[in-house]
């Protein structure tokens, strides 16, 4: 039973780390970077919740909906004044300003929040699910976690697959100059990215810091880079990669975590990385491209 | 004058650099031998050359090669750790700190550039932003498996464990050498400023002797354009390891420097933040520009230390130093504008000088 | 025997193909020319010459030896050096280095030697110095050889590829629209150019060009190329003055 325990919540911080991925996932197959920032914008979002929640005391739906609408602005900015300026500039110059701009929210959130970590309070109020006589027990957060990953794959693929303006982003990851000939508007088509990985980001962090309460300036950095490792384990630009990636690294820590050893857990994660780049660089999911000469 | 006649403005620059490390190296002497030197600076010494080594090497797989790594601390952590052991084990048979160090430097050398190529060879060739997902990884899993690594070593040997002390079944006569997260304590302080500042020198030699060779020309016309550089028949992932294999060696020998300057050693203090330190001071020196890595090390080094009222503001604002470095050096326009305000003022001042010229 | 001799030649992209069935043979110390209109797949001819792509079907032999399938670092030891119908220089060194980089495989010493500045490195730097200036000077690139690629201007920048290129010491030369973005008198500067290299270098050379008054001034043969498939080849002026080819350049 004790193995099914851990099973579930690694499937239930896997779904988180699948949401986080599907940002990551976004902004790489679309304005082909690495946005280092984005776990960044988790800790962003789960600091406006906690802030709305505490000092207005306001709902934790309500307060979700504040951050997300927060952090999409946010992202939206972060694009504009840090990344757009670099849209011809070489990979290190943009990754280079990706990691400043990581540092720069994790410093301003260190110097209004300071360094001691808050606790934060549950947004989830869904009831918790019992099986087998309540020898298991699948936490509210847990299944929120992985009913609202869900309903993000399948509604984000629709999106892309049918409207418009998914099919624009489609069209700019395919080739940006084409898309530009083709009238499309490409520094549009990058923002919204930026928007909605952002806005999934600001859910992450409802999500994370509901299941771990605990949240400091650094809380988004680690589930971030491991939330890359899963994008690129499930192929990176695919959304069911995303999904896929981030389960199998939420698992793979969790039973890490407790079959193998609680120090070397998130080593395991990041063996795993290297391993899947060794067999399979483009990943579970992921197709080949071909650099034009 | 003379400078400019006899070397060519590759080793020129090189020649700057060693002058100008001299003549810190005597001012340093003398202050200390007069005894105006404070005990915080000289406490600052040989952090100075270990962060000029790490800065300066990383340099190379930044500068030029153009690839990002965020896995210098990992290097340093692995140099460190090997050295130190290597020196505890043997502190009672050599007893010479001068035979002992140059040794345990080396072979922390030696282990994090094998660490290097061992990584190197996966992920050299994919896409550059691999490269720095997968150092940092690389770094975040040394850190780790250090922090949770027990060495100890009796008459039968070494013995290491991974999960506790008790588990490594040390003979009464045993001695601890890893200690899980406790670190690693009991390294002879072998680090001295005089040995660090020849590690530099050296280090610094092989950096530009590096680029100013046969390879570093090829590294560079990989970094600015891979598919020419492949057209003229060079094989790229051979050369990229070859750098990436030196920045680690260096790395390496840069933390054997830091382990032997303190009395017990963490893992925890080889942590990502390091890395991005040692990136902050390549960018702000400037990208490529070794000399440049050098002195930001030493300056972002020291003025913390004086400044300590801008400690907590440290961070932030190197964050936005990085953004405004890339998105200047970077941007076509932005750059433009500002070569033309310079050009501009330059006009101003030395209208005479271009009148002149021009007129030749 | 032919120096490159190339048989049922063809790749597709996905769904695409974008040549098919393309032959060709060149003798030794030819001049040849490629054209056809914007998109007849010239540059990919070239990718597949030098092991950009690895074609689908066909054999590529140069000078006997089967290069099928051969990476592009194999094949540029094997003989094959080229230009990019989008420069590609290294920017950010010298004239001169770029020249150097090129002679890299020809003139090695280890990268230790280089470190610990042994003879070597003295001695092949400066064998490496005097082919590079020996290489520069048919450009008219000499007085060039410390700028930087970057600060050139644009019809040097071409020479400087084509010197690059033969430094490699190739016995075909592939050369992608060398006279693009040229004037009337740079290109009749080029055109002596290119027959010089051919002549005091040795080389066989393969060009695509569209300016006619290139082609027609210096190509001794020329192979016509439209959606992906051999159109006509031969001798200049028989080639020019078919019918087929006219149309396939004028449009019905």
């Amino acid at each position: 039973m004790a193995f099914l325990d851990n099973l579930i919540n690694g499937i239930s911080l896997g779904s988180i780390y699948a949401v986080i991925a599907l940002g990551y996932t976004l902004v790489y197959g679309i304005a082909k970077m690495l946005n280092f920032a984005h776990g960044d914008v988790i800790m962003v979002g789960g600091y406006v919740i906690f802030t709305a929640m505490t000092s207005m005391h306001l709902n934790g739906y309500l307060s979700v909906l504040i951050a997300i609408l927060c952090c999409t602005i946010l992202g939206i900015v972060i694009e504009k004044i840090a990344y757009k300026p670099l849209r011809q500039a070489t990979s290190l110059a943009v990754l280079i300003t990706a990691i400043g701009v990581s540092y720069f929210l994790q410093n301003m959130a260190l110097l209004i929040f300071g360094e001691k970590p808050v606790t934060f309070t549950s947004v989830v109020n869904i009831p918790k699910i019992s099986l087998f006589d309540g020898q298991i027990v699948i936490k509210s957060e847990a299944v929120a976690s992985i009913i609202i990953s869900v309903l993000i794959v399948i509604f984000l693929s629709l999106f892309i697959n049918k409207t418009k303006s998914g099919r624009a982003m489609l069209a700019v990851s395919e080739d940006k100059d084409a898309a530009r000939l083709m009238g499309i508007n490409v520094n549009k088509t990058i923002s919204l990215t930026f928007a909605i990985g952002s806005g999934l980001a600001a859910v992450a962090g409802a999500l994370l810091c509901s299941t771990y309460p605990v949240l400091s300036n650094t809380t988004g950095a680690m589930p971030g880079i491991k939330a890359f490792v899963a994008a690129v384990f499930g192929g990176i630009g695919s959304i069911p990669g995303a999904m896929i990636g981030g389960l199998l690294i939420g698992v793979i820590e969790i039973l890490g975590r407790a079959y193998i050893s609680p120090q070397l857990a998130d080593a395991i994660v990041f063996a795993v990385l290297i391993v899947v780049l060794m067999v399979k660089p483009t990943g579970i999911l992921g197709k080949k491209v071909n650099e034009k000469v | 004058m003379i400078l400019k006649r006899f070397l060519k403005p590759a080793a020129r620059k090189s020649f700057i650099t060693y002058a100008m490390l001299i003549a810190a190296f005597i001012a340093v002497e003398i202050m200390i031998s007069t005894g105006s030197a404070s005990n915080m600076f000289k406490g600052l010494l040989i952090p100075f050359c270990v962060y000029s080594i790490a800065a300066a090497s990383l340099n190379l797989t930044v500068g030029v090669l153009g690839e990002l790594s965020l896995g210098q601390a990992g290097f340093m952590c692995i140099g460190a750790y090997s050295s130190a052991i290597f020196s505890v084990v043997t502190k009672d048979t050599i007893t010479s700190a001068w035979v002992r160090f140059p040794i345990a430097i080396l072979i922390g050398g030696c282990f994090a550039a094998l660490f290097g190529v061992l990584i190197g060879i996966p992920v050299l060739r994919l896409r550059g932003d691999y490269l720095a997902i997968v150092t940092l990884a690389f770094g975040e899993i040394i850190k780790n498996v250090f922090a949770a690594l027990y060495v100890g070593y009796d008459s039968s040997g070494l013995h290491f464990s991974l999960t506790s002390q008790g588990d490594l079944g040390l003979a009464p006569d045993g001695k601890m050498l890893i200690n899980g997260a406790l670190g690693i304590s009991g390294t002879p302080k072998d680090s001295t400023f005089e040995i660090g500042f020849i590690v530099l020198m050296l280090s610094l030699i092989i950096l530009y002797n590096f680029v100013n060779s046969r390879t570093g020309r090829i590294v560079m016309s990989i970094r600015d354009n891979r598919i020419a550089a492949e057209s003229i028949g060079i094989n790229i992932t051979k050369y990229k390891l070859i750098t990436f294999g030196l920045t680690a060696f260096l790395g390496g020998v840069a933390g054997s420097l830091f382990s032997h300057n303190l009395a017990s050693l963490q893992a925890s203090k080889f942590d990502y933040n390091l890395s991005i330190l040692v990136l902050v001071f390549v960018v702000l020196g400037g990208i490529g520009n070794i000399r440049g890595s050098v002195i930001a090390a030493i300056v972002l080094t020291y003025l913390p230390e004086v400044l300590r009222s801008i400690n907590n503001y440290r961070m932030l604002i190197y964050s936005i130093v990085l953004i405004v470095m890339m998105i200047f050096t970077s941007n076509a326009k932005i750059r433009g504008f500002f070569a033309a305000s310079l050009s501009r003022l330059k006009g101003l001042v030395f209208k005479k000088d271009s009148a002149v010229k021009e007129g030749e | 025997m032919a120096l490159l001799e190339v048989k049922k030649l063809g790749i597709s992209f996905g769904g695409l193909r974008a040549v098919d069935d393309f032959s060709l043979t060149i003798e030794k110390g030819d001049l040849y020319g490629l054209i056809g209109p914007n998109g007849a797949g010239k540059t990919t001819i070239f990718n597949l010459l030098t092991g950009v792509y690895k074609p689908t079907d066909g054999t590529i032999r140069l000078d006997g030896q089967n290069i099928t399938g051969k990476s592009n670092i194999e094949i540029n030891k094997a003989g094959i050096a080229r230009t990019f119908q989008n420069i590609r220089l290294f920017s950010n060194l010298s004239v001169l280095d770029n020249v150097k980089a090129g002679l890299s495989n020809h003139y090695a010493y280890s990268t230790a030697a280089g470190i610990f500045r042994l003879p070597k490195y003295f001695r092949k730097e400066k064998e490496m110095t005097e082919r590079a200036m020996e290489l520069l000077r048919p450009f008219d690139l000499v007085d060039d050889a410390d700028t930087l690629a970057s600060n050139l201007p644009y019809g040097k920048q071409r020479k400087l590829e084509i010197a690059r290129a033969l430094a490699t010491d190739p016995k075909l030369l592939l050369l992608d629209e060398p006279a693009a973005g040229m004037n009337p008198k740079e290109t009749a500067g080029l055109m002596n150019t290119i027959l010089t290299v051919r002549d005091d270098f040795k080389v066989t050379v393969l060009l695509i060009e569209h300016d006619m008054f290139l082609v027609s001034g210096i190509c001794e043969k020329l192979s016509v190329l439209n959606f992906g498939q051999l159109l006509c080849e031969g001798k200049t002026s028989e080639v020019l003055s078919d019918p087929e080819v006219i149309k396939a350049y004028l449009g019905e």
